[in-house]
């Protein structure tokens, strides 16, 4: 069992309080410009997954707190979550460069840019 | 081979079964092989036993990390059906269904293949009209299913609550007589030792670190016991398909999530159908030894622990008190979980790539088991000949660019 701190409202609960909303950072790519986007792109948003084992970032919602959207990161072996924070947000630096495998790649580029809000610690 | 037979047993009675061969070899890899499967589950293993019997391709190997068969296939509930929604998984699942009729002959292996009956239940409205749906477009498939009355689903499932007044009341089901169970070790055990015959290599604590490609074709397979040469790979290892798909950089379109089970203490026989709840997420069966063998939902979170929440075993179990109240006083004996890999449409992956010679059957998600033998003959009917068979290609990696999802999410993602 998932024992779950929500970073918006504070309050910790079990995963049955909480909703999973999945893999993080996914952008829409028809947001902006429809007609530029190529089957393969509207694919890799609808079906791909990035599937790590081991540090993994992911969507949570707050069901019977605040019922807000919040990020986590957690470890798919360990089940250990390492971090809470914001749905805006990216991760701190630090969990960014212990990412591995493809979420490496989908960090290295964000890891110096400005505006990457460091992430609250979760209590445990 | 020794042939299993009542003469073997005979005979190796008398010596008190101490000199029963070894059902299969375990040798060491070779340098170079003409395919490899990585995987030696039910579903690596089928492969490669029709790969050396239909194909005659006999100079392969099946690598597995761990021992054989000791993944998702010995971690399911045995269900066999094949009353899926959509013509494409009607054609695989039926034809591992037809197969699993003969195979215990086909084997010389008893894999104690039950065709007990299978029920799924519709306990609201909307499910039952999904379900009168499914059974058209099954019967227009030519399958052997019918919807049933209430009473009808009493008279098969006597210890079924049928208050009208419940919660979920029983509307009817949906039966399939010819579903069923068989015995999930054995399915692997016979695969194996069949293909073992036949000159397969089965190499056991073998794990792959790396697929060695050049000019956009497999050259070979890194493993921790050396690299081996071979111009095919096949993948087949469910949860783990992700991982070993980006050792060739080709990114996957699952998700890897646990899947509890549990078994009950053995008790006298009570059920002798499989019975499906999919509105309130469990299904039921018993074991041969007298044991209820019980699934329900997948916890919805990645995890590649092998480990599972109550909060998934409690919503399971509580549906089956529901349904069943006489288990309520029922311990439990043993609980396990497996990693699944979940594909957006809820249906298979059996896939050429884009690195030639690179192969790929996953996706199976929470209902592999009852298409083993269907999955192994076309997957190694599409290995044997580089292009897909005919019952595997709506299952093609470009389906999910094209848009054209077997969508089964809807119909069977619950019980699978």
């Amino acid at each position: 069992m998932l024992v779950i701190t929500c970073p918006v409202c504070g309050v910790e609960g079990e995963e049955g309080d909480f909703h999973y909303g999945g893999q993080a950072h996914i952008r829409r790519p028809a947001t902006t410009d429809p007609e530029a986007i190529t089957d393969a792109e509207q694919r890799d948003y609808l079906f791909m997954r990035l599937n790590p084992k081991g540090l993994h970032f992911e969507r949570w919602r707050c069901d019977r707190g605040c019922g807000t959207w919040f990020h986590a990161a957690r470890d798919t072996m360990s089940l250990e979550f390492k971090a809470y924070y914001g749905i805006t947000e990216l991760p701190s630096a630090d969990l960014m460069k212990a990412a591995t495998g493809p979420w490496a790649k989908f960090f290295k580029d964000k890891i110096a840019a400005p505006g990457a809000k460091p992430a609250r610690r979760g209590k445990r | 081979m020794n042939r299993y037979s009542v003469l073997s047993l005979a005979r190796n009675a008398v010596t008190y079964h101490k000199d029963w061969a070894r059902a299969w070899r375990s040798p060491e890899p070779k340098p170079a092989y003409d395919a490899v499967i990585v995987g030696a589950g039910g579903h690596g293993l089928a492969t490669a036993y029709y790969l050396a019997k239909e194909h005659k391709l006999t100079n392969i190997a099946v690598i597995e990390k761990g021992w054989l068969g000791g993944g998702n296939t010995g971690r399911n509930t045995t269900i066999i059906r094949s009353n899926y929604l959509q013509d494409a998984s009607i054609a695989i699942y039926e034809l591992a269904r037809s197969l699993y009729e003969g195979l215990s002959q086909a084997l010389n292996y008893n894999i104690m293949f039950s065709p007990r009956g299978l029920l799924m239940l519709c306990q609201t409205e909307h499910e039952l009209r999904a379900m009168k749906r499914t059974s058209h477009a099954n019967r227009l498939a030519g399958l052997d299913c019918r919807m049933i009355s209430p009473a009808e689903v009493k008279g098969l499932v006597p210890i079924i609550n049928d208050d009208p007044g419940a919660r979920y009341p029983i509307l009817g089901a949906y039966y399939q007589p010819r579903g069923g169970t068989a015995r999930h070790d054995a399915i692997a055990w016979g695969y194996a030792r069949g293909a073992d015959a036949m000159g397969v290599d089965i190499i056991q604590n073998c794990e792959v670190t790396g697929i060695r490609r050049q000019g956009g074709k497999v050259t070979g397979i890194e493993t921790t016991r050396g690299f081996i040469a071979t111009p095919k790979i096949g993948v087949v290892t469910a949860g783990h398909t992700s991982l070993i798909m980006q050792m060739a950089g080709i990114d996957m379109p699952i998700e890897s999530v646990c899947l509890q089970a549990l078994v009950s203490e053995p008790i006298k026989p009570v059920i002798d159908v499989v019975v499906m709840a999919n509105t309130v997420h469990g299904y039921m069966s018993q074991s041969d030894k007298g044991e209820l063998v019980i699934g329900g939902g997948a916890d919805p979170y990645n995890n590649y622990s092998q480990r599972g929440s109550f909060t998934a075993l409690e919503h399971t179990v509580t549906a089956l008190v529901e349904t069943f109240p006489i288990i309520s006083r029922l311990r439990m004996l043993r609980h396990w979980g497996g990693i699944v890999d979940m594909t957006g449409d809820r249906s298979p992956i059996i896939s050429m790539t884009d690195v030639e010679g690179l192969y790929v059957n996953c996706g199976w998600g929470t209902g592999g088991f009852k298409s083993i033998p269907g999955s192994g003959f076309v997957f190694a009917d599409t290995m044997a000949n580089g292009r897909p068979h005919p019952i595997a290609e709506p299952f093609s990696l470009n389906r999910f660019i094209e848009g054209r999802l077997i969508d089964e999410s809807v119909a069977a993602a619950v019980a699978h």
